[in-house]
């Protein structure tokens, strides 16, 4: 593998609370090249944490440290505000989870389109309109015309998050940051969106980082996994490797899915154990 | 909405699409629009009918004796009889009623006891003094509330908020007599860096034609300087302390719905775009507090339409709020009552006004 893209060590994010520091994410390293990195688990095991410290998104009083934190060999670790929105959107960007949230419902779709583009490119309101309907084709969207016009309430859930993936690739990030993409999407809808999503990543040779806690469909879309617990990287495994994993939590998460081909009377119910949390990856 | 109005639409599916979809969906559209201003129209009418119901019934219920105060104490047995059927007041309870919106529409009050003109003649008078006086305490109220509540949300915790948090308690717990004449006291007796009570000082007092009864504008429209600098210096104290209560009132509000807003998702999203810290709070959280935040400002603007009665009386302000006080002890209900419709029709109005606005800033109300 060349240089990697995002080269993270050590990663710690931890908020300060009554009664004493809580740590987010608790020493996560990784790297991520043009690839397609899963990262999987529970709630609260740190893994959109860890997306967000990338994109320099945790507020204060959140503190974010690292050994080291490299979009392509300049580290972005704690740059000053100004720095970091330069970076935003324009190198590294996210796709959020639910669009019913994320889209501002008081602007319309082009609007919000147009802006990320119009911010970073510096290109005047007529090649941004062209650049958003283009966009819009790109997650194929039947109407692009029509889409543009239209507020966020007035398009489906699949749709709204085609348009969300349209809007944050539209100045051309290298990092596409994907947290819980599909999670608030129907059955039906959801292999579409991953589909186009997948196509637009490989196309533009970008890295992806998807965050989810489904196991299954994270082996099926990525190259490599990430599983996380408590805040840090408990196993990296590639993706069609994965019903090999060593770790006993892997193993649990796997095994508490239903499976078509291997029915079982009873599912087994997912162990965790303390000695987890001060596990190191490869240990 | 829009589904169920396609759906009673029937014929909408089966245009041939030589005719287009265009004007059957413009069909459509139009249909919605007028029904929803039908409806509008209705509730307001509605509305209207309580309000006076409100006030007919009120005008009844007083122990005081209308025909009584008309005819004086000293009037026979048979002038009282008189006048008592002169007024209607023999005739079933609906008829009155009947009787009295008729006077109503047609702008009739009743002669004010107490002063001796109709009573529309003196809200005429009184009502453009009050709504000055209030619109220019709103302004203050919006234009230093507003950018306050959202800095003190934005910078939560910070020494603004703590200061804008000061400001507002202040505001809502000092009592407005007591801050109107300390303000008399310093900036018109020590500093006399103001006009004194009243609206004008006394070589202005009607030189200027009255066209809407506000001294500010009609000044401006004679083209009188003079008169205008007058009456500003007169009006800036008692307008800048109720503004400072709607200001009050407005940055909390402001704070709070700002607050909400920030915390959503597509804040987020918005930073992650790489927007500035000012173009998500303006550009983005700000627009949508628009909605609730026209409530919260209309809601002021009533209650200070309502006549702010303490600050009439300390700045010896012509008002509404002390006409309808000074007619209420007076048993003046012609008076009273006149000044209620009138008040109620304002508060009736300012809905509808802040209603055409959601929609207007609120794609998903249309």
């Amino acid at each position: 593998m060349s240089a990697p893209l995002l080269s993270v060590r050590n990663l710690r994010v931890s908020f300060p609370t009554r009664s004493g520091t809580f740590e987010a994410v608790r020493g996560v390293s990784f790297d991520l090249g043009r690839e397609r990195l899963g990262v999987v688990g529970e709630s609260g095991s740190g893994k959109s944490m860890t997306g967000r410290a990338i994109l320099g998104l945790v507020r204060p009083p959140g503190k974010v440290s690292a050994d080291r934190l490299d979009l392509n060999g300049e580290t972005i670790l704690n740059l000053p505000e100004r720095r970091m929105r330069a970076l935003r959107g324009a190198r590294i960007s996210m796709v959020m989870q639910d669009p019913k949230f994320s889209l501002n419902p008081v602007m319309t779709v082009g609007q919000q389109i147009m802006e990320a583009y119009r911010l970073h490119s510096g290109q005047g309101g007529k090649a941004a309109r062209e650049k958003a309907l283009e966009m819009l084709s790109a997650v194929q969207i039947r109407d692009p015309e029509r889409v543009f016009d239209a507020y966020p309430h007035e398009v489906s859930g699949g749709m709204g998050q085609r348009i969300m993936i349209a809007m944050m690739l539209a100045p051309d990030p290298e990092i596409l940051i994907a947290d819980e993409p599909t999670s608030a999407l129907d059955v039906s809808v959801r292999n579409e969106v991953l589909r186009i999503m997948d196509k637009l990543v490989t196309e533009r040779g970008m890295g992806l980082i998807f965050v989810s806690h489904d196991l299954n469909l994270v082996a099926q879309f990525c190259d490599r996994v990430l599983i996380m617990y408590a805040g840090q990287v408990v196993e990296e495994i590639a993706a069609k490797d994965l019903h090999q994993a060593r770790h006993p939590y892997t193993q649990g998460l796997l095994e508490s899915l239903p499976r078509l081909d291997h029915p079982v009377e009873r599912l087994a119910v997912l162990q965790r154990q303390d000695s987890w949390r001060n596990d190191v990856k490869g240990a | 909405m829009t589904e169920t109005d396609l759906v009673k639409a029937p014929g909408q599916g089966s245009l041939p699409p030589a005719q287009g979809g265009a004007p059957g969906f413009g069909r459509v559209r139009f249909r919605r629009r007028a029904r929803s201003v039908g409806g509008v129209a209705l509730s307001l009418a509605l509305t209207l009918l309580g309000l006076l119901l409100v006030t007919f019934i009120i005008g009844r219920v007083m122990p005081i004796d209308p025909v009584l105060k008309v005819v004086g104490e000293r009037a026979t047995q048979a002038q009282y009889d008189a006048a008592y059927q002169a007024m209607g007041l023999d005739k079933p309870l609906w008829q009155q009623f009947l009787r009295y919106m008729g006077e109503v529409l047609r702008g009739d009050f009743g002669r004010s006891i107490s002063t001796g003109h109709q009573v529309l003649d003196d809200l005429k008078r009184v009502f453009p003094a009050t709504l000055e006086l209030a619109l220019l305490g709103t302004l203050i109220g919006v234009f230093v509330g507003v950018p306050l509540g959202v800095i003190a949300a934005a910078r939560r915790g910070g020494w603004i908020d703590q200061i804008a948090r000061v400001v507002a308690l202040v505001g809502y717990s000092m009592p407005i007599f007591w801050l109107g004449l300390m303000g008399l006291l310093l900036f018109y007796g020590m500093l006399g860096w103001v006009g004194g009570p009243g609206r004008q000082g006394i070589i202005y007092d009607g030189m200027v034609p009255n066209v809407t009864g506000m001294i500010l504008i009609d000044s401006l429209l004679a083209g009188d300087w003079g008169a205008f600098t007058d009456a500003f210096s007169h009006i800036i104290l008692p307008a800048s302390l109720l503004g400072y209560f709607s200001l009050a009132y407005i940055s909390r509000m402001t704070r709070s719905f700002m607050l909400e807003q920030l915390s959503a998702e597509y804040v987020t999203t918005a930073r992650v775009k790489g927007l500035s810290e000012g173009r998500v709070i303006w550009g983005h959280a700000f627009r949508n507090i628009l909605v609730p935040l026209i409530t919260v400002i209309a809601l002021s603007f009533g209650g200070l339409l309502e006549g702010s009665v303490l600050t009439e009386i300390v700045f010896s302000w012509p008002g509404i709020g002390q006409y309808i006080t000074k007619a209420l002890l007076a048993g003046d209900m012609n008076a009273v009552l006149g000044g209620t419709v009138l008040v109620g029709t304002c508060f009736v109005l300012l809905n509808l006004l802040s209603d055409i606005l959601y929609r207007v800033l609120d794609p998903r109300a249309k």
